[in-house]
């Protein structure tokens, strides 16, 4: 009884210490060079702690569980860390191929999947767990891997040209259905809707879209002539599909090889016009209300920033926040945006409305920004 | 000791590019690890891009990949870097490349 009474004390006093809180308002930054992520609070604007030990963090991706706390990190080296962000502490880890590059979380999240290079394919984990449960050889390296309702996920095959679409409805027993796409598909994404899947090619001009509510039209290409009869710029980095901007009924993508944005109309898929931008997007994302559009640039003018109104159609302002601006991420509705400054070490909070910078937070070679608001959006 | 020094010799030898005139040795291998590495991967194991590791370029000669660094890859993503690094900048990369590449110094 006695004994019983301490317990309880302790465990209020445990309690004092560690007052509990939600995770609506926390995020992980990648520290790319440590192999650690760094948990933040977009409300304190402050860095609450880290967590060591997840690998080889370059190009890595995180994916939340629909709780909010727990995080799904795909690291490089093929590891696959489940973080627990309200204790900050690693949950379970596994190496789950040779080289990876990202992955997603299914519409129940039970299933956590994982998109591999080497070798190529996608693996299915129990989210809880991270039992292995399936796989799915390609014979390509993966891109752009997506979920989609119905345990489904569609991804692309650098290698085959192709859209693959996998059903996980029986997670054990994976089912697939294969479209051809076009040459090179570097990247892809999914409507917010969860119904329009898009491939970026590398090898030719275009996007390879799928309508999922309507498989058996087979893939359309879309913007096939934006680069049509010029010289193409030397790519030095392969633009990123996922931040995808749609505003009112406009789609912003990065076009490849060119200083341009290409808007296209969400209702006939056909391009609506292009905007001049500094240089060669790599992330072109809108602000969830969807009036801005952020752009950031592949190397050697990876130290600016555009807005672009989508109002207007222009660039609006033109920002440079600090050297090698790899990531950009909104905080949940928006008026803050969070960019990460890998070669300052530092990742600086933009005020959206003044453009004005709020806070700079020190963060070890920083790439991705992932927020919690993730964990209710298809595609995320 | 004397790999030590050879090491420290190249961090501060200055490299000359083109345009820019002299560029460190960090820099150069911050570049490769850093901007190559969005392909090629931060360790060079590979990702989109082929591995990049001594294993893997084991045969090859600098010369030859010193000119696919500068002219790119035809029918492959590889593009061409001869606007943003000199011919010197590029045989020094190939040469590292082939006896492992250099660790980036953490600051």
């Amino acid at each position: 009884m006695r004994f019983g009474w301490l317990l309880a004390s302790l465990m209020l006093t445990a309690c004092a210490q560690t007052p509990l809180r939600g995770t609506g308002d926390l995020g992980i930054v990648i520290e790319r060079a440590n192999g650690r992520v760094a948990v933040v609070d977009t409300t304190a604007k402050s860095v609450l702690g880290r967590i060591d030990g997840l690998g080889d963090l370059s190009h890595a991706s995180v994916v939340y569980g629909r709780d909010g706390r727990h995080a799904y990190v795909f690291g490089r080296d093929g590891g696959l860390t489940k973080v627990d962000i309200l204790e900050q502490r690693i949950d379970k880890r596994v190496m789950q191929a040779g080289n990876s590059i990202g992955g997603s979380i299914s519409q129940d999240g039970r299933l956590v999947v994982a998109q591999n290079y080497t070798p190529g394919g996608i693996k299915v984990f129990d989210a809880v767990t991270l039992e292995l449960l399936a796989e799915v050889p390609t014979q390509s390296k993966v891109v752009g891997l997506v979920d989609l309702p119905g345990q489904k996920f569609a991804y692309a095959l650098f290698d085959k040209g192709e859209i693959w679409v996998t059903d996980l409805s029986d997670p054990r027993q994976p089912r697939t259905e294969k479209y051809p796409a076009g040459l090179q598909p570097y990247d892809g994404l999914v409507t917010p809707d969860g119904r329009y899947y898009m491939a970026g090619l590398f090898g030719e001009d275009g996007i390879a879209l799928l309508d999922t509510w309507r498989p058996e039209l087979g893939v359309k290409k879309i913007l096939q002539h934006y680069g049509k009869g010029e010289e193409k710029l030397p790519v030095f980095k392969m633009p990123h599909l996922r931040g995808w901007a749609v505003a009112g009924n406009q789609a912003y993508l990065p076009a490849i090889g060119r200083h341009e944005v290409l808007v296209v109309d969400k209702g006939n898929w056909q391009e609506a016009g292009r905007i001049a931008v500094k240089s060669q997007p790599v992330f072109v994302m809108a602000r969830p209300d969807g009036r801005q559009v952020w752009v950031n640039f592949a190397h050697p003018d990876n130290s600016w920033v555009q807005v672009i109104d989508t109002l207007t159609g222009k660039v609006i302002k033109t920002l440079q926040p600090g050297k090698a601006i790899l990531h950009m991420e909104f905080s949940p509705r928006g008026e803050h945006v969070w960019l990460s400054a890998r070669d300052d070490h530092s990742v600086h909070i933009y005020d959206t409305q003044t453009f004005e910078r709020v806070a700079t937070l020190p963060a070890q070679s920083p790439s991705g920004i992932f927020f919690t608001s993730r964990a209710a959006r298809m595609g995320f | 000791m004397r790999a030590a020094l050879v090491l420290l010799s190249l961090l501060f030898s200055p490299l000359v590019s083109a345009s820019e005139g002299a560029v460190s040795a960090s820099d150069t291998i911050r570049l490769v690890r850093q901007d190559c590495g969005s392909c090629h991967g931060m360790s060079l194991q590979g990702g989109l891009g082929t591995p990049l590791t001594r294993e893997a370029l084991a045969g090859q000669s600098a010369e030859a990949l010193a000119v696919i660094i500068l002219h790119g890859k035809h029918g492959t993503a590889m593009p061409p870097w001869k606007s943003l690094l000199s011919a010197t900048q590029a045989q020094w990369i190939a040469e590292r490349l082939l006896e492992g590449f250099p660790e980036e110094k953490q600051p």
